[in-house]
C-alpha cells in the first residue's frame, strides 16, 4: 500500500528548503533559550478528542524522548521570542546578554506543533518568551497560537502556557480558555533576593496573577460540578518554578513556601531548577556547577509532602534547615526520629508504613492488602518489590524486631551509605 | 495424568480452554500456544477449538468473582509471551473460581505476585510504544512506524492511537511479528503486508517518504539537542529512561545532527 515512486521536483525542493532552515535556526535558538523552563509535565488535563480532530491529552502523560541530561521530553519547549525588555541576572535571554536573538511567526510554532504531534514526537506545545512591550501584549501573542491550534486546527493536546508575571484578568480569562496549564514563574523563593537580582520585577506581579488563577479554576470546576456544559478552564491546573541556589535561601524556606503554593495557591506541580551559571553576573553567587543534588532532594521532599503524606516541618526544621545530601529525606526522617520504630508492618496503619525507608507506595499497598490473608514475612516484601537492606532496621515482623533494628542512627547511616561490611569495620 | 490442551495464542482461544478444563473436571491441566507447542512421545494434546461464547462465559464469571481491573491485568499477561504466562493465568482463574469470597488479592502468593509483575512489565512496554513510536509521512498520507517491541502489544496499542490520531491514515508495524495496525481515518484493522521491503528488515525505505518528512525529522532532531542542558549531561539516566534497543526507530538518536 506504500510502494509507488517519488517525482522529484527539484526547484519547489530547494524553496522548501530555504525556508525552512529559517525554521530549523529559530528552533534551535528558542529551544535552547526556554530550556532553563524545567516544567515537563503533561499530565493532570484528559482533553478529550471530539468530532475526529487531531489529539488528546493522557491524564499520566507522556514521555516522548529524553534528553542527553536526562530530563523527560513531553512539550514542544519554546520561547516564542528571546528577545526581552528585561534584565535578570539569572536569565541567559536578559536585555544585556550578547546571545543571538530570534522570534517566531504565529504560523511557523502553529504548523511545527502540528507536524511533531502528528508524528507523535510530542504531548504537545509549552510555549513561553521573552518580554516585548509589556506582559499583556507579550501574553496575547501567545495566546493567539494556542488559539489557532485550538479553533483552526481542531487540535485537543496538551498547551502550557506560561503567564507573564504583570498579566491582566483579561487575558488570564482567554488563556485559560485554550490552555491545559497555566503557570506564573516564582523564579526567586523570597522577594528580597529578588530585588537583587531581578530589579524590574517583584512578587506581587506573581502572586497577583497566581491567587486570581487559583480562584478562577475553581469556580470553573464549581460550575462544571453543576452545569455539565461549561467550558474547561484550564483543566491541568497551575505550575510554578524556583531557581534554586541563585540566593541564599535554605531548604527549610524553600519547602515551607512549596508547602503554601501547594495549599493556598492549590498549585499542581512546583519545580526545582538548580541555578545552571549562565553569566558572570556580579549579581549572583559565583558557583561553577549546578547544585543537582541539592535539586534532586528538593524533588524528594516534594515526593513525601504529596504522596507520603509527611508535613513539610517533618522534613526540614530549624535544627536542620537543609535536606541531608548524603541520605534521603525519608531515612533521614527515620534517622531522626528513631523512637517512631519500628513499625509492624502486620499491624501497623498504611499511612506508618509509607514512612518506612526501602518501601514505597506501591509495596505498602500491597503489604496491607495481603496481610488481610495472614501474616507478611520478610521474604514477602523482599519480592514484593521493598528495598530490604534499608527497611530491615526499621521494621518488626511477627511482633519480633529483626535484628539490625534498634541499632545507633550513625551506625545505620555509615551502613547503609558506605555498605554494610565496610560500615561495620569503621566502627572498630 | 497431565492433560495438555493446545489453543490457537488468542485471548478467545484461552479462554475456551479454561472453559473446557471445568468441563470436563480436569484436575491437572496445563494449557500452551499451538505454537510454541511440540509433541511429546506420550503426550496426548486436546486442540482446543476458539468458541467466543464459551470464552465469553469464563470472562464474564471470572469478572464477577474478581476485583475491577484483574480481567484486562490477565489479557496483558497473555500476550506477554513469556514462557509461564498461560500457567500463571490458569493459577489466578482457578483461585478465583475455588474461593467463595472471589479471588484473594494475597501478594504473598506466587501466581498473584507474578501476574502483577508481568503486568507491570507489559505497562511498561505498553506505555513505551505510546511514546517511542515515531510517524513517517508517506507519499501517500499515511504516518507510518514500524517497532519491535519485547512483547506482543500491537493489540494492546491501538485504542490509544485511534483516539489520538483520528484525522489521520496511520500504520504501526510489528517487523519481529510480522503484523500491525492500520487506521484508514475510519476504522482500525490488523494487516499484514506482503511486499514489505523493510530497509534492514526494520526501516521504511526513504524512497516512498513524503517531500517534507526529512525536513521535520532534521528539525526535531535539532530540538532533541538544542534542549538539553550540557552542564547537566548525564548519559546514564539518559539511558536509562531511553534503553539502546528503541534508538533505531528514534529519528532524534538516529540523524545526525
Amino acid at each position: 500500500m506504500i510502494t509507488s515512486e517519488r517525482i522529484p521536483c527539484d526547484r519547489l525542493k530547494n524553496i522548501l528548503l530555504h525556508m525552512k532552515s529559517s525554521v530549523e535556526k529559530k528552533l534551535e535558538i528558542l529551544a535552547d533559550a526556554a530550556k532553563y523552563d524545567v516544567s515537563c509535565a503533561s499530565s493532570g488535563s484528559n482533553r478529550k478528542n471530539v468530532g475526529k480532530g487531531l489529539g488528546n491529552a493522557t491524564r499520566m502523560g507522556i514521555c516522548h524522548s529524553y534528553s542527553e541530561d536526562g530530563r523527560c521530553i513531553s512539550l514542544l519547549k519554546i520561547l516564542l521570542t528571546n528577545h526581552c525588555i528585561y534584565d535578570c541576572a539569572y536569565c541567559v535571554s536578559r536585555k544585556s546578554n550578547d546571545v543571538q536573538r530570534a522570534a517566531f511567526t504565529v504560523d511557523e510554532v502553529v504548523d511545527l506543533t502540528i507536524n511533531f504531534y502528528r508524528r507523535n514526537y510530542i504531548e504537545g506545545l509549552f510555549l513561553s518568551s521573552g518580554i516585548f512591550k509589556n506582559a499583556d501584549y507579550t501574553n496575547e501573542r501567545l495566546i493567539r497560537i494556542a488559539k489557532k491550534l485550538r479553533t483552526e486546527h481542531r487540535f485537543n493536546g496538551y498547551i502550557h502556557l506560561k503567564i507573564i508575571p504583570g498579566a491582566s484578568e483579561e487575558v488570564m480569562e482567554e488563556a485559560g480558555l485554550y490552555a491545559d496549564r497555566l503557570s506564573v514563574n516564582l523564579e526567586i523563593p523570597t522577594e528580597k533576593s529578588l530585588k537583587k537580582i531581578a530589579p524590574e520585577k517583584d512578587h506581587v506581579t506573581v502572586y497577583k496573577p497566581m491567587n486570581w488563577l487559583t480562584t478562577r479554576i475553581d469556580e470553573f470546576k464549581e460550575d462544571r460540578k453543576k452545569y455539565r456544559k461549561v467550558k474547561s478552564f484550564a483543566p491541568g491546573g497551575q505550575s510554578t518554578q524556583m531557581i534554586i541556589g541563585a540566593s541564599p535561601e535554605r531548604d527549610l524556606e524553600i519547602l515551607q513556601l512549596s508547602s503554601d503554593l501547594y495549599t493556598e495557591q492549590k498549585l499542581r506541580r512546583v519545580y526545582y531548577s538548580g541555578y545552571i551559571p549562565v553569566s558572570e553576573d556580579t549579581r549572583l553567587p559565583a558557583i561553577r556547577t549546578a547544585p543537582l543534588k541539592r535539586e534532586n532532594r528538593l524533588y524528594q521532599a516534594d515526593w513525601l509532602f504529596r504522596f507520603y503524606g509527611f508535613d513539610m516541618s517533618e522534613i526540614v526544621t530549624e535544627k536542620h534547615p537543609h535536606l541531608d545530601l548524603e541520605v534521603d529525606p525519608k531515612l533521614a526522617y527515620a534517622l531522626r526520629n528513631p523512637e517512631l520504630f519500628p513499625v509492624d508492618i502486620n499491624k501497623a496503619p498504611y499511612e506508618l508504613i509509607l514512612r518506612i525507608p526501602g518501601i514505597g507506595v506501591k509495596t505498602a499497598q500491597m503489604i496491607v492488602k495481603s496481610r488481610r490473608y495472614g501474616k507478611v514475612r520478610l521474604e514477602d516484601i523482599k519480592k514484593m518489590g521493598a528495598a530490604v537492606n534499608r527497611a530491615k532496621y526499621f521494621i518488626h515482623i511477627h511482633g519480633k524486631a529483626l535484628p539490625m533494628v534498634g541499632s545507633d542512627p550513625t551506625v545505620i547511616r555509615r551502613q547503609i551509605v558506605y555498605g554494610e561490611k565496610k560500615g561495620q569495620m569503621s566502627l572498630f | 495424568m497431565e492433560q495438555i490442551l493446545v489453543y490457537d495464542g488468542t485471548r478467545a482461544g484461552f479462554f475456551t480452554a479454561i472453559f473446557e478444563i471445568y468441563e470436563r473436571k480436569v484436575a491437572d491441566a496445563t494449557i500452551q500456544k499451538a505454537e510454541n507447542y511440540s509433541k511429546g512421545l506420550f503426550d496426548e494434546p486436546r486442540f482446543v477449538i476458539t468458541d467466543e461464547l464459551k470464552a465469553k462465559r469464563v470472562m464474564e464469571g471470572f469478572r464477577r468473582k474478581s476485583p475491577k481491573g484483574i480481567l484486562s491485568m490477565l489479557t496483558k499477561v497473555l500476550h506477554s509471551e513469556l514462557s509461564d504466562a498461560e500457567k500463571v493465568v490458569l493459577e489466578v482463574i482457578r483461585m478465583a473460581f475455588k474461593e467463595p469470597s472471589g479471588l484473594r488479592m494475597d501478594y504473598r502468593n506466587d501466581a498473584i505476585l507474578r501476574m502483577k509483575q508481568i503486568n507491570k512489565m507489559m505497562g511498561r512496554e505498553i506505555h513505551r510504544m505510546h511514546a517511542f513510536v515515531r510517524f513517517q509521512k508517506t507519499i501517500d498520507d499515511i504516518y507510518a512506524a514500524t517497532i519491535s517491541p519485547d512483547f506482543d502489544v500491537i493489540p494492546l496499542i491501538g485504542d490509544h492511537f485511534e483516539k489520538r490520531y483520528a484525522d489521520q491514515q496511520w500504520l504501526i508495524y510489528d517487523t519481529k511479528r510480522d503484523y500491525g495496525l492500520f487506521y484508514d481515518g475510519e476504522s482500525m484493522q490488523t494487516v499484514t503486508l506482503n511486499n514489505a521491503n523493510w530497509v534492514s528488515s526494520y526501516q521504511i525505505s526513504d524512497s516512498i517518504l513524503a517531500e517534507d518528512e526529512q525536513m521535520f525529522q532534521k528539525a526535531w532532531t535539532g530540538y532533541f539537542h538544542a534542549t538539553c542542558i550540557q552542564e547537566r549531561k548525564n548519559m546514564r539516566l539518559h539511558l536509562q529512561h531511553v534503553p539502546h534497543r528503541y534508538w533505531k526507530y528514534l529519528p532524534e538518536k538516529t540523524k545526525i545532527n
